[in-house]
């Protein structure tokens, strides 16, 4: 249920302007690593290309190789749909499907693929996904209301409770709280590291004291000028990069002289 | 001025002189035009009851002089006269619409989500083409061009479906029957549902097609998921948009269909229903007196039938819309 | 470098079972062959639109069935679905195709000089034109514009200008109604106030301009509205900041920045309303001689002689469907010319509002 993952040389570009360049990085399953750097700096379109999302974009690909336990994302015949199947992803803003029950979202995914589920499959799997993104208890006796009759908080576990329902490989996810008040910004954050003990996570987020809080691995973005693609500046464990950062510019945004 | 900085030393204001200030003076200019506004948007409730009146005031004898004098001077008892005709109305649209929302959805799901990007804004004007062409041209194409073209068809439908009630009875020769017009019908609503239903598609937001897709949905599945549930209130009120232009078409009918004043379901035979308003336009010239009273009355009928589908339409998409998701 | 070295012998999970790009092409070839080989046999004798018709139907079922082998189920689903939505806007380019060739090669037989010189006046059989139903089609329409443009255009300024409250509401809705009356109760209305204000049976070119102007006011109000809610905020609230009373900022700065979309907006309801057929007969009437005035007598305008041409022809009907058609062939490229000039004068002469 996790996988490494591998990029090589990975650039992303929407038609002629190259967004991000030159990436290389190695994440480690059972881990959470996290994106940080200043707005625009490409750490969001770097996190979907990891499941192909970017390409949703009409004009947007890639150059490079995204390879999953070895076997390359962006290999020649490879259908995208299949990747997102074993790449999962959170958004930013919770996004259950509107006219479907809770039991219906958290099912979607899996239900693509098996159309007819026995009733006490479909509630097992159900139940442990909601358990597994704490939801359980709030809404085991609404699970046939709509999805977007929950919190802000409460929908973002609804969303990943439907992401982790497919059993993915990795689980993407592109600033999942920041949309979300404080108490269940902590609930998600709590959630995450339960979920990195089954899971290979990445997240991307603005907020510093969550990637220290959250993440083992944190990977630091930065841009040279606007109109300049995003780079990778420098990637290692959580604590030293926080602590002794090697780059100059790592640094300078840790402690806030910029970003 | 004197009251404007006596406002500024109170500190709440006491009830009953919330006005700070009198309120200024309305310029001519202003009074004069805003009136002239206003009577324009007056006047159109003023033609739609002039409408509702005047056909009501013409059709009224019709309506009220005897079945026997009918019989002799119009064209009989009205509302037995009508009812084929009604029949004909409502059964021609039932094959239009039929025939014509399926393709005028897909069409729309292609420009909105499978064509090439670039092409999807041309694609759409050539199907808006279609809502430019004038409608005696369209009845002039279908009893000419479409009908010899069609007429095998219908001999086949005719001989090995025969068994269907809607397809059986004497095959016509000529190809001019109430399917074929029914297929000219369909053609000249796709623009209309094709146009409103490729607008609501496009408004899909895009968080939730991105939701679909990230659980690795194929392109049909996030349709399935996000597109069409968020659209539905949209298809429902276009395909009765589609249905009220359906109903009152004329010329496409009247020229394909000969009608007759019988009541059959069968589709495919030179017996065919007329529709109210193709039976108005053909007898309109050559009638006169309680005739005519009861060409109107019968417009009266359309009207209000339209009047209905329309309204119709537009509360079914106020009442959805608070379930379409678009919050 | 190793992990690389190794994907290039063991196969890629992750593209298992999907079917070449060439495979689509060649299923759609051969269903088609099949198509016209089982029309051959089974139907009257070959022809172009049962083999495409029966190769179409063959091939829904067999990519699907060929793609749920390789695939999988559910992009089988996805390749039909995408198979079915392709195929229904090919589905529509047939009837707006056809029409347009059927018009263009029937038409261009009687597209001469006689056709826009002469009327039907005396006409019997071959010869004659359609010049009355030119006029008359310019009169009429004309009279239309200029009735319904002030009434539609004032209606959309109060609408957006300063419509608030239950009168607002009330006019937009029943906007919306009148858009869904059917042409030709616009025609028996025209004709109906013509009988109660000056007599029944009285039929002439403005009562068919009423009957336009009803179906005309609504399609104004629409298109004009959206132009004057398109104007922003902004320019109306830096002319109030110069102390420009409101009737004066509509007529000096919303009304000029819509201009050209307004004049557009105008140009295809003309070409909306220029083929309206059913009210024109019935309240305008039909003649074969030219009438230029309005307020007498019938009027024959271009849709309503393309319907007679074809309704009611004289002994040798081949002359009448000839007319018919060259008349049918003036009215679509009228009504293209002026889209294609709305269109125009809309890109053109578009203010840039910054955005």
């Amino acid at each position: 249920m996790s996988k490494r993952i591998e990029v090589n040389d990975l650039n992303c570009y929407y038609g002629k302007f190259k967004a991000v360049e030159d990436v290389t990085m190695t994440i480690e399953p059972r881990s959470v690593t996290a994106f940080i750097g200043p707005s625009g700096c490409g750490k969001s379109t770097f996190l979907r290309t990891l499941n192909r999302m970017h390409e949703v974009i009409p004009g947007a690909f890639v150059e490079g190789d995204v390879l999953l336990d070895g076997n390359n994302l962006y290999g020649p015949g490879v259908d995208p749909v299949n990747v997102r199947r074993q790449v999962g992803m959170v958004f930013q803003r919770p996004n259950p499907f509107p006219t479907m029950s809770i039991k219906d979202n958290v099912l979607a995914g899996y239900r693509l693929n098996k159309q007819r589920m026995r009733a006490s499959e479909a509630d097992s799997l159900l139940e442990s996904s909601l358990k597994s993104a704490n939801l359980w208890e709030e809404v085991k006796q609404r699970l046939d209301k709509p999805g977007s009759g929950l919190s802000g908080g409460q929908q973002q576990r609804l969303c990943i409770a439907r992401a982790i329902a497919m059993q993915p490989e990795v689980l993407l996810m592109d600033e999942p709280c920041s949309a979300l008040d404080p108490i269940s910004t902590l609930a998600v954050e709590d959630l995450i590291q339960e979920l990195k003990e089954t899971y290979t996570i990445v997240i991307v987020t603005h907020n510093m004291q969550q990637a220290a809080r959250v993440s083992d691995e944190t990977a630091f973005f930065n841009i040279a000028g606007t109109g300049a693609p995003g780079r990778l500046i420098e990637m290692g464990s959580t604590d030293k990069i926080f602590a002794t950062p090697d780059v100059q510019a790592t640094e300078d945004y840790i402690t806030g002289r910029f970003g | 001025m004197a009251t404007v900085t006596q406002s500024t030393q109170e500190v709440t204001p006491s009830p009953g002189s919330e006005r700070a200030a009198p309120p200024p003076r309305r310029r001519i200019g202003d009074r004069v035009f805003s009136g002239v506004a206003t009577g324009s948007g007056i006047t159109i409730l003023v033609i739609l009851v002039a409408v509702a009146g005047f056909l009501l005031m013409q059709a009224f004898p019709a309506l009220t002089t005897s079945p026997d004098v009918l019989e002799e001077q119009g064209y009989g008892e009205f509302w037995s006269w009508i009812l084929p005709f009604a029949w004909g109305t409502v059964w021609a649209s039932f094959w239009a619409l039929l025939l014509g929302v399926p393709v005028a959805i897909g069409i729309a799901l292609f420009i909105s989500h499978y064509a090439p990007r670039r092409l999807a804004s041309g694609l759409g004007y050539v199907i808006d083409l279609l809502a430019a062409v004038p409608s005696v041209v369209f009845g002039l194409w279908g009893s000419i061009v479409l009908a010899t073209a069609v007429q095998p068809l219908w001999m086949w439908l005719n001989e090995y479906f025969g068994w269907i009630p809607f397809f059986a009875g004497q095959v016509s020769g000529t190809g001019r029957t109430l399917l074929t017009a029914s297929i000219v019908l369909a053609v000249m609503i796709l623009p209309i549902i094709t146009s409103l239903c490729r607008e609501i598609f496009l408004q899909t937001p895009v968080l939730h097609e991105e939701a679909a897709l990230a659980l690795g949905a194929t392109r049909w599945e996030m349709v399935k998921m996000s597109v069409l549930p968020f659209a539905r209130a949209g298809i429902i009120s276009s395909v009765m948009l589609g249905l009220g232009r359906a109903l009152g078409e004329t010329m496409a009918v009247a020229m394909v269909l000969s009608g007759a004043p019988v009541i059959t379901v069968e589709v495919l035979t030179s017996q065919n229903p007329n529709t109210i308003a193709a039976v108005i336009a053909q007898n309109f010239a050559e009638a006169y007196g309680l005739k005519t009273n009861q060409l109107i009355a019968g417009g009266l009928v359309l009207f209000a039938i339209t009047l209905l589908v329309n309204m119709g339409a537009r509360l079914i998409v106020s009442r959805y819309k608070e379930f379409s998701g678009a919050n | 470098m190793s992990t690389l070295t190794s994907t290039t012998n063991k196969v890629n999970p992750l593209t298992a079972g999907q079917l070449p790009g060439f495979a689509l092409w060649v299923t759609l070839a051969g269903s088609v062959v099949i198509g016209g080989i089982i029309d051959s046999l089974v139907f009257y004798g070959f022809d172009i639109w049962t083999t495409a018709f029966l190769g179409a139907v063959i091939f829904l079922p067999v990519i699907y069935a060929v793609a749920r082998g390789v695939e999988g189920r559910r992009a089988a689903a996805d390749r039909l679905a995408t198979a079915l939505v392709s195929g229904a806007f090919l589905l529509a380019l047939l009837p707006l195709v056809s029409l347009l060739w059927e018009t263009l090669s029937n038409g261009v037989a009687r597209f001469d000089a006689t056709f826009f010189t002469w009327s039907m006046r005396n006409v019997i059989g071959d010869g004659g034109g359609a010049i009355h139903a030119l006029y008359g089609t310019l009169i009429v329409t004309g009279i239309a514009t200029l009735i319904s443009v002030p009434i539609g255009l004032m209606t959309a300024i109060y609408l957006v200008e300063y419509g608030r409250g239950p009168l607002a509401r009330g006019i937009t809705f029943f906007v919306d109604v009148m858009t869904g009356i059917p042409s030709i109760v616009a025609g028996l209305f025209a004709y109906a106030l013509m009988a109660i204000v000056f007599g029944p049976g009285t039929v002439n070119g403005f009562s068919g301009s009423i009957a336009l102007t009803v179906l005309m006011i609504p399609i104004v109000v629409r298109a004009t509205e959206e132009l004057l809610r398109i104007v922003p905020n902004e320019l109306r609230e830096a002319s109030y900041a110069l102390g420009v009373p409101k009737w004066r900022t509509i007529l000096s700065v919303v009304l000029p920045t819509a201009l050209s979309g307004i004049v557009s907006g105008i140009i295809l309801s003309i070409a909306r309303i220029i083929g309206e057929t059913a009210p024109l007969m019935i309240a305008a009437g039909f003649t074969n001689s030219i009438n230029t005035n309005p307020f007498a007598n019938p009027m024959m305008t271009l849709p309503v002689f393309v319907y007679d041409q074809y309704a009611h022809p004289g002994i040798e009907r081949v002359f009448y469907n000839e007319r018919a058609w060259t008349g049918a062939l003036t009215l679509i490229a009228l009504v293209m010319v002026l889209n294609l000039l709305g269109r125009f004068i809309a890109k053109r002469f578009a203010p840039q509002t910054g955005r």
